[in-house]
Formats: C-alpha cells, sequence, structure tokens
C-alpha cells in the first residue's frame, strides 16, 4: 500500500489509496483515516475521507504537511477491529413514500417484496458522508436493484427518504432536492446537532435496513405524508 | 449588551465568521465570509478577535436603527452607506448613536460589505460556528440558518474601542478585471494542451448563475481527457470542470465532495477578489504552485499579527 499524495489547494493534500470503488477500500481508508488524525492532533483543519481517498486540510507548510502524511501511513493495515459502528435503520417500503418502488420491481423483473428483501439482505459500508449534512453514500445494492438517477430531479423530497441511485443507496437526512430513485421512509433521525458526532452515520459504519409495518413506522415517530403532500 | 433593531433586511444579508470547520467528513459544508480579508479588517477596527461573527451584507438593502450609542466598524465594497442621510465610507470604525439609522443601499463598488461590533454579533454557535448557511439550516442568530430578518435585534457586547481607520495602503483594491492566482491541482495535466493555454490566456466572465456555493464562469469551452473521477473531497476554491467546459470556482457554502474534474483551487485572496466581482465582471487566471502561494499567504497574514 504505498499512497499518492497530490496537490489540491493550498493548505490541502489529496491522499489517494485507491483507483476504483469497493467496498474492501473501508478498512484502509478508516485505518489511514485514525493515523492522520493521531499524527496531524491540532495540526488538521478537515479531513474529508471519501470512496478512494482523503483529503487533509492543514495549517502545515505543504512540505511539512506531505512528509507527516507519508510518516503516518508508512507500514498501514486495514482496520479490520470493526471501529465503525453498525446501525439496523428502520424502513417502510411504500409506494406512497417510496414512487419509484413500482419501477424498480418492474426494471427487475422482480415483486416489489422481492426487492425489499434484496435492498434489507446485506450489511451495506458507508463510504462516505457529502450532499447534505448526514446523507450517507452506501453500497452496493444487489445488480438488480440497480437504477440510474432521475432524469429530473425532484425539487423536494422528504426528510427519511430511503433511495438508489445505480448501484448505491442513501436515506436524506433533512428535506431537500435529489434524484435518488425512492422506495421507502425511514424514521430515523440522521442528523442531529444535539446528538454527539451530530451524524448518526460515520464513514466506515455499516448499515442494515429493516422492513417495518406503517403501524410500527408511525409509533416510531414517522412522517407518512405522501411526497405530493410535502411538494 | 446593546443592539441593533433590523428594519430592512434580504436573503443576502447574512451573519457570518470563518465558517464551520473539523465537521465536513460529516456532510457539513463549511460556509463563513466570502471575502475573509474584510472580515478580518472589519473585526481588526475594533480589536475583536479576526473571526469574530460579522454581519455580511451582499448588494445592499440592509438597514438598521441603534436602540443605544455604539461604535461599529464597516469594511468591503461600497454599498452606499449612510448613517441617517450622511454618506459613510467603508474601511473604518464609527460611531453610531442611540436613534441613528445605519443603511446600505447599493453597491457602488465591489459586493459585499462586512459590519462588525465589539466582541462580535451574538449568535447561536452550531458545530462552533454561528455561520448562516440557509440549506442546512445551521448558524445566523437563531442557529437555524435564516439571514436577517426585519424586526430581529442584532446584539453585541458593551464597549466603545477608539475611532480608527484601515491604513490606505493596506486596503485591497478592488481592479476592474483582477488576475485570480489559481493553485494548480493533480488533475491539471489531464486537460487538452489548447484548454490549459486557454485557462490561463483568455478572459472569463462571471456568469449571473452565482451565489455562496459557487461562481460560474464563461469563456472558451475546457476539454478534459483524463478518466472519469470518483467523488472526492473538495476543497475552497476549487475551479471544477463540468462536462459543459465551463468552470465553476466552489466557494463557502459548496458540497463537501464531488466528482468533476479541476483545474485546481483558488488561493484565499484571489477569493476574496472574487467575493467582490459582479456578475458579468471578467477575470483572469494565474497558475501558482502550491508551496509558493503558501508562502505568499503567510506573508500576507502578518498585517494582521
Amino acid at each position: 500500500m504505498k499512497p499518492r499524495i497530490e496537490v489540491v489547494a493550498i493548505d490541502s493534500l489529496m491522499v489517494r489509496l485507491f483507483d476504483t470503488i469497493d467496498e474492501g477500500n473501508m478498512p484502509w481508508i478508516l485505518a489511514a483515516s485514525q493515523r492522520l488524525r493521531a499524527a496531524f492532533g491540532e495540526h488538521l483543519i478537515d479531513l474529508v475521507p471519501s470512496y478512494t481517498t482523503l483529503m487533509l486540510q492543514s495549517d502545515l507548510a505543504p512540505a511539512e504537511a506531505r512528509t507527516r502524511i507519508g510518516q503516518a501511513l508508512e507500514g498501514l493495515q486495514p482496520d479490520t477491529g470493526h471501529s465503525g459502528r453498525r446501525h439496523e435503520i428502520p424502513v417502510w417500503y411504500h409506494a406512497s413514500v417510496g414512487p419509484e418502488l413500482a419501477l424498480l420491481a418492474a426494471r427487475s423483473g422482480l415483486s416489489e417484496d422481492e426487492v425489499i428483501r434484496l435492498h434489507c439482505a446485506r450489511d451495506y459500508p458507508v463510504f462516505a458522508l457529502g450532499f447534505a449534512p448526514g446523507f450517507g453514500f452506501m453500497g452496493l445494492v444487489d445488480e438488480r436493484l440497480a437504477t440510474p438517477r432521475l432524469s429530473t430531479p425532484r425539487k423536494r423530497v422528504a426528510a427519511g427518504s430511503v433511495g438508489i441511485a445505480e448501484r448505491q443507496t442513501a436515506a436524506y437526512p433533512a428535506v431537500s432536492p435529489g434524484g435518488w430513485n425512492l422506495i421507502g421512509r425511514t424514521p430515523v433521525r440522521l442528523f442531529d446537532r444535539e446528538r454527539d458526532g451530530y451524524s448518526l452515520l460515520q464513514p466506515g459504519d455499516r448499515v442494515r435496513f429493516v422492513a417495518v409495518s406503517h403501524t410500527e413506522f408511525m409509533a416510531l415517530g414517522g412522517d407518512d405524508r405522501p411526497l405530493e403532500a410535502l411538494a | 449588551m446593546r443592539q441593533l433593531r433590523i428594519e430592512a433586511s434580504n436573503a443576502l444579508c447574512q451573519l457570518q465568521d470563518a465558517g464551520r470547520l473539523g465537521v465536513r467528513h460529516l456532510g457539513v459544508t463549511q460556509g463563513g465570509a466570502l471575502d475573509w480579508v474584510a472580515m478580518n479588517w472589519a473585526n481588526w477596527l475594533l480589536g475583536n478577535a479576526l473571526d469574530a461573527p460579522v454581519v455580511e451584507v451582499a448588494l445592499g438593502g440592509l438597514s438598521l436603527l441603534a436602540e443605544q450609542d455604539c461604535v461599529l466598524a464597516l469594511t468591503g465594497a461600497d454599498l452606499d452607506a449612510r448613517i441617517d442621510d450622511q454618506p459613510l465610507a467603508p474601511w473604518r470604525s464609527f460611531a453610531l448613536h442611540k436613534g441613528q439609522r445605519l443603511t446600505l443601499r447599493q453597491p457602488r463598488q465591489g459586493v459585499r460589505a462586512y459590519l462588525a461590533a465589539p466582541g462580535g454579533f451574538a449568535g447561536e454557535a452550531v458545530l462552533g460556528s454561528c455561520s448562516t448557511v440557509a440549506r442546512e439550516a445551521l448558524g445566523g442568530i437563531e442557529g437555524r440558518g435564516e439571514a436577517l430578518a426585519k424586526g430581529q435585534a442584532l446584539r453585541f457586547a458593551e464597549g466603545a474601542p477608539a475611532l480608527r481607520e484601515v491604513p490606505e495602503a493596506l486596503r485591497p483594491l478592488y481592479p476592474a478585471k483582477p488576475v485570480l492566482d489559481l493553485v494548480m491541482g493533480a488533475q491539471i495535466g489531464d486537460f487538452s494542451g489548447t484548454s490549459l493555454f486557454e485557462a490561463f490566456n483568455s478572459d472569463w466572465t462571471l456568469d449571473s448563475r452565482a451565489d455562496r456555493m459557487g461562481s460560474r464562469l464563461l469563456g472558451p469551452q475546457l476539454v478534459y481527457q483524463g478518466a472519469p473521477m470518483i467523488s472526492e473531497g473538495i476543497p475552497l476554491g476549487a475551479v471544477q470542470v463540468p462536462p459543459d467546459g465551463q468552470p465553476i470556482v466552489l466557494l463557502n457554502d459548496r458540497q463537501t465532495i464531488g466528482g468533476y474534474p479541476r483545474l485546481g483551487a483558488l488561493t484565499p485572496l484571489a477569493l476574496a477578489q472574487l467575493a467582490q466581482c459582479m456578475p458579468g465582471a471578467v477575470v483572469r487566471f494565474r497558475a501558482v504552485v502550491q508551496e509558493t502561494a503558501w508562502r505568499e499567504q503567510q506573508g500576507y497574514l502578518q498585517r494582521w499579527a
């Protein structure tokens, strides 16, 4: 493992570990993140991990930052201790809150129940947070569920909406525009400024979606108003 | 506490500081004053921490009524500021007496003015910052991402620091056609040779599609010849080139990750200059290397040391 270090801005460097998206990247990214945080300490301004990279912004001179990154990542080993957490996220899968559920079924030739079962059938690592606070890019979903983004994004997607784009899946933490195929909604608060760490999901965590009934969804504090009512 | 009553405002009159740092791995945007140089000077005039919360006003439209005697500071764009009917030039601190009205009317030079108060304006710090980000419902007076609103109060500490001006020689210039330093990034070699020549030798016109997330530039079409990119962290000032070949400078309220190739990223001083450019303004890019740009920036910061 010989990471590449690239210039991105006056005070920022990109640490590139991989060239392709793979679930196997995450233990390495996580390990690199921990080592870099320790090595930079209070000199670290921001560290943004993503699928194959970590962007590091620091207050050190570029040459010094580069040296420190090199030293910190020497002999890097993947973090197999599962320091990331595992979350079970309840989802009410239903056409009124997941208008593309039928589309996914039609595309794959599966029943809607089969689509739901496949979406709940595996743990998804959180590759990166981005797009909005607490929005975790997860994957990869079963190939039969892979669906391109909507050609015209919705102006408004309800908070908690669970969607699929290509082979990635995510839940929208707050109302926002969005182009993902929606298949259900979770009552879980994904970003909460009162919570320690703010975001439920952190890069490297794993997520298992669990189908719940409408009754359970409401009991958990869900908002079942259909998309149109929220538009 | 002393306070100003907001009598007129709009979505572009916002509480800002140096931004929300250390939380970008959670998908939280940086935020913060677009013209950090003007923010620093506004705070410097009052002896504040340089990153104390200030009011950023783009284009004007703000009117404030003093409920007590106070001392404030104004820097950045000339937005035809008045105390009652008397013109008030920026780059100085000034007294505003009880019952007097401060208005920022319309741009005469530059785009964004910064108003500071002793100790900084009071706001609800969220995730370590008062910076207003409407999209994320973070920051501002009440912490919910709202711009300053008519009827609200802007509060700040007691204190009447001696009046002073920013020395003329140290005030930033707002040239008609600024040259913006761009730190060359790793993908720069993946643009065509012609595109690289054009990037640094053509005029670029600021599009009207500009906000605190990013600013579009119009000019020759730049062609990226590298492999498609996987989304990765985006630095402040990144000059990204989407498939239409027209670059976008990503600003303080940008998304945290993205997958368009980048020429590189503007320096902090270039970003401060860009923040004072109107749509339709013409700019040029100058390529600089990271180490040189970093040393120049350290030198520039000495003026506040």
